[in-house]
């Protein structure tokens, strides 16, 4: 025992001399401290069932299984009035990652436009990318949800109008009618050949290299993997339309009804209107972060890239931004989560995410708060969780290797 | 942002607090000296603060009698507007004291939620409005339509019943708050407004031109409206009872704001018992003989706070219909004080 090498002569109290010892205080501490959470939670539990039932409240996660009652409008899985709260959850938890996703793509893109330009040295653009952060930095999210969702509503068309957009389908107030693609019975054929097509692009790409490597021939890739990528699929395409007498894949149209377009794929303007106050919200935090990742990149990085006879494109796209991300994706993790957990404003629009009809709707339907906020919470702390992760893992990956 | 946590605060509520707060409601409204409704967020003709920022509307007056009958002031009634998916939260958690606002009694509210409905001040349905221009005369007709509601909502419900029935295809855009619902009906977004009738007469006026849209004939539901209470609290519960059930018996006998004084010399039994001049029936609810007098004084019977509020001579200019009283054909009947 550790106790008794350091305290030899005191053989016979061994029960004092163990309390004295650091680590087995430690964990005793550690114990105690598990005890008083686990109690704690217990308590907090137990009393809350308690409360509930003297209130006459039922509490239990057995009504998930229940049916729901009310329409959602964008699902991204099968959904009726008469699936359950369970599947309520999920459309809302896949709505709510699909605007997030989507978000955080055009986040980026904005936020490196934006935080680029704002170091131009056009004094134009780099006065109109500090009015652009400046902007809409500081004005409530939810104010530009609103004037962005109305702005989409007052810009477009009338219900039984819409705007032709040929053959990217209709759009009008009530949203974009996309065309809708239809698979045929010989889309698989097609589908494989065009995973055949990547993976041996892949393959000749490695092959290619090698030989560069070796003989400093240069293989044109590009068209060949052209060719592989779409030639191989548009054969498989016309083979297969003929042996099956019908075509692979075809795209369904909005047709005109009598309250306006139906049909073709429906992209909501309540979705829009989330997406873009979102996107170029967060796009503004991501473009400070962007331009303070520049400038912590010493100006003799530019310097000896300029001397080595790189154009300024290539400096800023090989030397500054890669040495930038080291500092960039810590607090552009933090934007992804804020991006992520913003996106529960859309209620207020009436976009179905997680939020607005697991723990909006389908809570008040139910009247279970507990369950619901508790499931909600855990969803959010997950996501939040994942993100973080992701971005660390890549944080490592790009992080500078000292050796 | 106030309305997410509402279900939060309720959730940390129940968990910590040691016992639960089904303990004399009646008590700790006496002792704060005030009644805390909750009520609608602008519904003209229910709730609906005035231009100097004074709450108007029939369930703000329901609210008002409450106040009255227990400290012979209405100015004792405070509001908290809360949207329809924080009302039963913000009632759960002790956050009001009652919620009076065009709230409908359905069983799993009633049994599930732990509320309790104490009556009923206004039977209604729920209906449809759409633009004239639409030239669609029956709901029958709605078949691929898209429709603006509120979430939390019966209303939700019953549209999807509604339609399912009849096999007709719809898309909902539900919103939290009825102003958004109006905001974006306004712009067109949805071919239908649907909601509780009286709702969609109030909501009506707040677009930018009320003349062109029609209220369709249809009504699809039943939706009686009216105050609830937590369940576990019977005095309360007899309270604010029995203060709906004065209004109605004294609209049936005839007391009117204005003569209520005189009346109280009336030779009529039941005016008498109402008016605490016989029996001590103010006291056996936990108030005072006056209790009826005071929340009369403040409102007026039934019939005079439905016809200020919302009935043919105001902007809404709905007909009493079914919220007549039962001796003229309507569904209004309240059990006697005796
Ligand atoms: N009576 C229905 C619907 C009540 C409801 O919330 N109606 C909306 C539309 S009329 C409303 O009151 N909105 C006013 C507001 O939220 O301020 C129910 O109890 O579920």
């Amino acid at each position: 025992m550790a106790a008794q090498d350091v305290l030899p002569s005191r053989k016979g109290s061994s029960g004092f001399s163990a309390l004295n010892d650091q680590r087995v205080r430690g964990v005793i501490f550690q114990v105690l401290l598990i005890v008083a959470i686990v109690s704690f939670a217990w308590w907090i539990i137990h009393n809350t069932a308690a409360n509930l039932r003297a209130q006459g409240i039922g509490f239990g996660f057995g009504i998930l299984r229940d049916s729901a009652g009310f329409q959602i409008n964008q699902t991204l899985i099968d959904y009726q009035e008469t699936s359950s709260y369970v599947r309520v959850y999920f459309v809302g938890l896949l709505n709510t990652l699909l605007v997030s996703f989507i978000g955080v793509i055009l986040a980026t893109i904005i936020g490196f436009i934006v935080g680029i330009s704002r170091l131009s040295k056009n004094w134009v653009v780099a006065k109109a990318a500090y009015v652009y952060i400046e902007v809409l930095r500081n004005i409530p999210l939810l104010l530009q949800i609103f004037i962005w969702y109305f702005a989409v509503l007052r810009l477009l068309p009338a219900k039984r109008d819409a705007i032709d957009l040929g053959p990217f389908g209709l759009l009008n107030i009530a949203g974009w009618y996309a065309p809708n693609p239809v698979l045929g019975r010989g889309f698989a054929l097609v589908a494989a050949a065009f995973i055949i097509g990547i993976v041996a692009t892949f393959v000749l790409r490695a092959w290619a290299r090698r030989r560069q490597m070796a003989t400093g021939q240069i293989f044109p890739l590009f068209r060949v993997a052209l060719a592989l990528i779409i030639g191989l699929p548009l054969v498989a395409y016309f083979v297969a339309g003929f042996a099956f007498a019908n075509p692979p894949f075809s795209l369904e149209y909005p047709t005109p009804g009598n309250f306006g377009p139906r049909g073709g794929l429906r992209v909501f303007p309540e979705f829009i209107g989330l997406l873009m106050a979102l996107s170029f919200y967060t796009a503004s935090f991501i473009a400070e972060i962007v331009r303070a990742g520049i400038l912590a990149v010493p100006n003799g990085q530019t310097e000896a890239s300029y001397s080595l006879g790189l154009r300024p494109g290539h400096t800023l796209r090989l030397v500054v931004i890669p040495q930038a991300m080291r500092v960039i994706i810590p607090p552009l993790t933090s934007q992804y989560l804020n991006l992520t957990k913003n996106s529960s404003l859309a209620v207020a629009i009436a976009y179905p995410d997680l939020v607005s009809v697991f723990a909006g709707t389908a809570l008040n339907q139910t009247g279970r708060a507990v369950e619901f906020i508790l499931i909600t919470m855990a969803t959010y702390l997950t996501i939040s969780l994942v993100t973080s992760l992701f971005m660390n893992w890549y944080n490592r990956s790009v992080a500078l290797v000292e050796r | 942002m106030k309305k997410s946590i509402v279900p939060l605060v309720a959730g940390a509520a129940l968990a910590v607090s040691a016992v639960s707060a089904s303990a004399a409601t009646l008590d700790d409204v006496k002792a704060k000296g005030s009644v805390q409704c909750g009520v609608s967020q602008g519904l003209p003709g229910f709730s609906n603060p005035d231009s100097q920022g004074n709450w108007t509307g029939l369930d703000v007056d329901t609210c008002k009698a409450i106040a009255a009958a227990i400290f012979g002031n209405a100015d004792a009634a405070k509001f908290t507007p809360l949207s329809a998916k924080e009302r039963f939260t913000a009632l759960q958690s002790g956050e009001v004291d009652v919620l009076t606002r065009n709230t409908t009694w359905t069983m799993s509210r009633d049994t599930d939620l732990g509320l309790n409905f104490t009556g009923v001040n206004y039977y209604d349905g729920q209906g449809f409005m759409v633009p004239k221009d639409l030239g669609v005369s029956s709901a029958l007709e709605l078949s691929g339509a898209s429709v603006c509601t509120n979430t939390g909502t019966t209303t939700e419900l019953n549209v999807a019943d509604y339609f399912r029935s009849h096999d007709m295809d719809y898309e909902v855009v539900a919103f939290e708050k009825a102003d958004e619902v109006v905001a974006a009906y306004d712009a067109g977004r949805c071919d239908v407004y649907t909601t509780d009738q009286s709702g969609l007469y109030a909501q009506k006026l707040k677009l930018t031109n009320p003349d062109d849209h029609v209220i369709l004939p249809e009504i699809i539901s039943k939706e009686p409206l009216g105050p609830a209470v937590r369940q576990g609290d019977d005095q309360w519960f007899n309270v604010v009872k029995w203060t709906l059930f004065a209004l109605i018996n004294a609209e049936e006998l005839g007391v009117t704001q204005d003569n209520v004084d005189e009346m109280k010399n009336s030779d009529n039994p039941s005016i008498k018992r109402l008016l605490g001049t016989e029996g001590s029936f103010g006291e056996s609810i936990g108030l005072d003989k006056e209790w009826a007098v005071n929340a009369i004084k403040a409102v007026g019977n039934y019939g005079e706070m439905f016809n200020r509020n919302v009935g043919p001579d105001t902007e809404l200019g709905i007909d009493r219909g079914l919220n007549k009283l039962w001796s003229d054909g309507g569904l209004q009947y309240a059990p006697p004080v005796r």
